[in-house]
């Protein structure tokens, strides 16, 4: 059992909440080519009172994802079940509290990444000497009654290229609605981490009819400073800047999904602490501007990552 | 109500899957797999570590930070969900064990 666990603490606007959670994730591999894995999601979020009082709040949980993989070729994996939509990367890759570089989320992340329940091929292969291609193709059936997460009838399909030479990868993914208006959705993802430099630059753009944006972040990890080497080498500092453009919906449609109701413009700069393998850290400030109020964003918080042997770990 | 019993439900079946994976993580396919990774002619060793940490460094390094190394079999298997969910190459997951079980 592996997972990650965080409490943080959002100063929005002046509004503090409290966020613990804890997301356990079960792998069970079975034999050669099986594997079983699922997520769950425990998250508390805790706000005092306007007319003040104790901290109180709603404890959330959910299935995020409980899928089986059949690794049916070095080319191919075939997965059935409720997976997460691989929809750009930050959904997929980037969303454990322990990975994220910012604990806010971006403003897009919303945007066609509702788990999905169906089935899906994966997988990746060396296309040429310097470039690897993965993909993905989905999927998704209706919800199949877990009240707690939406799904939806769709399909859809990423594919990426990467170049293990400059450590770069590029993408798109698509996404088509089988069920109301049969809209399409479309997104791209790049990621750079330079072999010389300490350097991971992640951008995504998302275009759907809840809305279209972008962000763009870089964290830096300060391990070439000729100064407090031992905690430097041990200290990430992150910026991101994004902006959201209001889609076909209305704005309480988008608040339901999370998106703002409005344009909106975001900067952000954090700081990221590894105190031991597994366990960080983190500040940010950030800054949302829009038509709906400007404010500002603190976030402080840790995050730890753990992993526990449910069977026999020795070497065979 | 419903909800209860899908909880109690899931509950029992992750309690199945554990129970099967001590069962199946010690017999002969796991270990054909993860010996097959291990068991190499020594002059091929030092090649395929360095090139088991290029490719970590690459794959690996796009997403988080340099894990610690771990005992083979939890290795072999948090590898088997890394090759689903970030897509990396069959080649490359089983560099990446290699180096990260050595």
């Amino acid at each position: 059992m592996s997972g990650s666990a965080g409490a943080f603490s959002f100063v929005t606007g002046g509004q503090n909440l409290i966020d613990t959670q804890i997301n356990p994730v079960v792998l069970v591999p079975l034999g050669d080519h099986w594997l079983v894995e699922s997520r769950a999601e425990f998250e508390g979020k805790f706000q005092r009172p306007p007319d003040g009082g104790p901290y109180g709040g709603p404890v959330n949980k959910h299935v995020d994802y409980a899928q089986i993989d059949y690794i049916a070729s070095p080319y191919a994996t075939i997965t059935a079940g409720r997976f997460l939509t691989p929809f750009g990367i930050f959904n997929e890759r980037l969303y454990p509290v322990w990975i994220r570089a910012l604990q806010p989320d971006p403003l897009i992340l919303p945007i066609n990444t509702a788990p999905s329940d169906g089935a899906m091929l994966r997988g990746g292969l060396p296309v040429h000497a310097q470039a690897n291609m993965n993909y993905a193709v989905y999927v998704s059936a209706t919800s199949v009654g877990i009240s707690s997460v939406d799904s939806g009838r769709h399909v859809g399909g990423r594919m990426g290229l990467f170049f293990p030479g400059p450590r770069l990868e590029v993408g798109g993914s698509w996404q088509k609605t089988l069920q109301d208006d049969r809209k399409n959705a479309f997104g791209f993802h790049m990621g750079w981490q330079p072999a010389k430099t300490p350097l991971n630059l992640r951008a995504e753009f998302a275009h759907s009819i809840e809305g279209s944006g972008y962000w763009v972040e870089g964290a830096y990890r300060l391990s070439q400073a000729h100064f407090w080497r031992k905690g430097m080498r041990r200290t990430e500092v992150v910026a991101r800047t994004q902006q959201f453009y209001t889609g076909g919906i209305g704005a309480d449609a988008a608040a339901q999904l999370g998106l703002p109701s409005a344009d909106t413009r975001e900067a952000d700069f954090g700081v990221n602490y590894f105190l031991r393998d597994g366990l960080k850290a983190v500040a940010s400030y950030g800054r949302q501007f829009s038509s709906a109020g400007n404010f500002n964003q603190w976030t402080y918080g840790i995050a730890y990552r753990f992993l526990i042997p449910l069977g026999r770990v020795g070497a065979p | 109500m419903k909800s209860h019993g899908t909880k109690i439900a899931i509950a029992v079946v992750l309690s199945i899957l554990a129970l099967g994976s001590s069962v199946f993580a010690g017999g002969p396919a796991a270990k054909k797999e993860e010996t097959s990774a291990l068991v190499v002619h020594v002059g091929d060793a030092d090649t395929m570590r360095v090139q088991g940490e290029q490719r970590f460094r690459a794959n690996c390094g796009r997403c988080h930070a340099a894990p610690q190394k771990f005992p083979p079999r939890m290795m072999a298997t948090v590898l088997r969900h890394m090759r689903v969910r970030a897509t990396i190459t069959d080649q490359d997951m089983r560099l990446v064990l290699f180096y990260m079980t050595q």
